[in-house]
């Protein structure tokens, strides 16, 4: 339904296993499905140890990939020309940012994005605003600087290519990807 | 007006017509489609060029005659008879009656013949005539291969406006403009394409699976900067054309972006976020020197020079919202340029040729339009009607601007005269199509 965008970072002919595909479940001003990303894993599969989090989830798998946390909602969206984190996705940078803390091997990019209106340039500045801006609050709470990178793509990888509000906000985003977990 | 238009729909037919005839592997692969026509603009006749040589029944592999009469139709300041029209198709001076093309009431007419000379050779002669005077006011001889026929079409055309006009034609030019498709796997291919003025012959200089953006002529038009995300983030490259030899000229951690070489060419304006946020370069290439020129906590980015290289015009939401400022090119203190509506959106400008004008991307409401500002009145021409305009480019002549917009779900590339009148898609068969980069002329003068 929606296109699904295999972010290769680095050398493209790495092949691509499609892991932890969990959609977001949320929806914004409407009845519409954010769209399925795909999270990249990094070349080594995760070490990482299971923490409590989720509580009272029965959930066996990794804790990033519990539907029911908030660790499994790896997108913040933004309003247009704005990279305030909106209160209703602070939970969501909160949670990773704990995961972070409690997981000091584990490592992320944060990629920022824009919708197409205004100039190439200019939201390729505004999608690093906005990744810098949840790098903020994931250091303020207990990521390390070590931990989070960031790049910005601008307008040119849209999540959803279409020419309309409903295709623009969920283009306005910061995608959370785990390179180690 | 009525004519005018029915002109331009039957050109657009002829076109099309012409390029699905062609011979030998698709060359075009951008099509022209008019959006505007214009009242203003002079009738010219234009013949198709006669052919001799070769064997029985061949034909030019291009269609001269036509290249040209498209050529100078998009400046909007022509308007080519369309070929039915035509009372006759004389393509030697012994075969023109004036009097023919007087009852027409066309002022000017332009003949000419391809002469096979030898195996992918041909000799071009072409003449521009004052019909009224019944006087030859141009008239040349060209040796061409098949490879540069249309090229040659483009200079007849450059000298045909010149002649008529007086300003310097920009037929003969190029563009750089970045392609985005699918690949067999479905996965994003962007390829940077460098093509002639009109959108055919491109040449992919580089393909990527990542983002190619803000490609820049260097002023001999031998070299273009770009930014590539191929390392996984973006970085400014310059590559030779001709050799196709490229070096990564900022690879700073951030964002390295929004190029622009200075018009003597030794230094490159850009965008780098390696000290925190985004702000204006400039880096000597030479000996890879770099000097900051902005410093404020708000986003700086786009920057431009001036013709005379004594300024850099950037854009800045230090005011709130994205503005277009200028600053020293050695640095120093910045000026607002754009003011407007408080919530208007200005960016993304660059200097006419003759340092008079800015085009720049004007969003207001929600729509984002390609838009002059005169640097002498202050005066605001908003010369595009549609939503998602970007990526402004001025021909080296400074008669007309290309840029990107989206029409019928895909971004496509447009090209309208600096005055507004005529309007023009240059539409991708395959992909989507932005970021063009008019090339300057390719001989100085």
């Amino acid at each position: 339904m929606f296109p699904r965008v295999a972010r290769l970072l680095g050398v493209a002919a790495v092949a691509v296993v499609l892991a932890a595909c969990e959609s977001t479940m949320g929806t914004k001003d409407g009845e519409q499905q954010p769209p399925v990303t795909e999270s990249q894993p990094s070349g080594t599969q995760p070490g990482a140890t299971s923490q409590g989090v989720g509580a009272g989830s029965t959930f066996r798998g990794h804790p990033l990939d519990d539907p029911a946390s908030n660790l499994s909602k790896r997108t913040v969206y933004f309003d247009f020309d704005s990279s305030t984190i909106k209160d209703e996705d602070r939970a969501i940078v909160e949670a990773h940012a704990q995961y972070l803390a409690n997981n000091p091997s584990a490592a992320v990019t944060l990629e920022g994005h824009a919708d197409e209106r205004g100039t190439r340039e200019y939201n390729i500045a505004l999608g690093e605003r906005r990744a810098n801006s949840v790098r903020q609050l994931v250091t303020l709470l207990g990521g390390s600087v070590q931990q989070v990178e960031t790049v910005s793509y601008g307008e040119e990888r849209p999540a959803v290519e279409g020419h309309d509000d409903a295709s623009w906000q969920w283009n306005r985003r910061v995608e959370i990807i785990y390179r180690t977990r | 007006m009525l004519r005018s238009k029915m002109n331009a729909a039957v050109l657009a037919l002829v076109c099309a017509l012409g390029i699905a005839a062609m011979p030998g592997p698709a060359r075009a692969v951008l099509t022209i489609r008019i959006t505007e026509s214009t009242e203003a603009a002079l009738p010219i006749a234009i013949v198709p060029f006669g052919f001799a040589g070769g064997a029985a029944g061949a034909r030019a592999p291009e269609n001269i005659g036509q290249i040209v009469a498209d050529d100078l139709a998009r400046t909007g300041r022509f308007d080519p008879i369309a070929f039915p029209d035509l009372p006759s198709r004389p393509s030697s001076v012994a075969d023109v009656n004036f009097g023919d093309w007087r009852i027409l009431g066309t002022a000017n007419l332009v003949i000419g013949r391809v002469e096979a000379r030898g195996p992918e050779q041909y000799a071009i002669t072409f003449r521009l005539f004052d019909v009224f005077r019944a006087t030859q006011l141009a008239g040349f001889e060209i040796v061409a291969t098949t490879r540069d026929l249309r090229r040659t079409a483009h200079q007849i055309s450059d000298i045909v406006y010149e002649t008529l006009t007086g300003e310097r034609g920009a037929f003969d030019t190029r563009v750089a403009y970045v392609t985005e498709g699918r690949d067999a796997n479905g996965e994003r291919r962007y390829a940077l394409q460098v093509a002639d003025s009109d959108g055919a012959n491109p040449f992919p200089v580089l393909d990527s699976v990542q983002p190619i953006l803000s490609p820049s002529w260097s002023p001999d038009g031998a070299r273009l900067a770009y930014v590539s995300y191929e390392a996984g983030r973006p970085q400014v490259y310059v590559q030779e054309l001709a050799t196709g030899r490229r070096d990564a000229v900022a690879a700073f951690p951030g964002t390295n972006g929004a190029p622009a070489f200075s018009p003597d060419g030794s230094r490159l304006a850009l965008t780098l976020s390696k000290d925190g946020n985004h702000e204006i370069y400039v880096l000597d290439l030479a000996g890879r020197r770099l000097r900051r020129i902005t410093d404020d906590p708000a986003i700086d980015t786009e920057p431009a020079w001036s013709p005379d290289g004594a300024s850099i015009v950037f854009t800045s939401d230090r005011g709130g919202k994205p503005q277009i400022y200028q600053v020293p090119a050695s640095g120093g203190e910045a000026r607002r340029m754009t003011f407007v509506a408080s919530d208007d959106y200005n960016a993304r400008a660059s200097f006419s040729p003759d340092g008079r004008r800015l085009a720049f991307v004007h969003g207001v409401g929600g729509r984002f339009r390609i838009a002059v500002l005169d640097l002498e009145t202050s005066a605001v021409n908003v010369l595009t009607d549609t939503r998602l305009d970007e990526s402004p480019s001025f021909a080296p002549n400074g008669t007309m601007i290309l840029y990107a917009t989206v029409s019928g779900g895909s971004s496509v590339l447009a090209a309208v005269s600096t005055d507004g009148r005529m309007r023009q898609q240059l539409a991708a068969t395959e992909g989507k199509a932005r970021e063009p980069a008019w090339s300057p002329f390719r001989s100085r003068r």
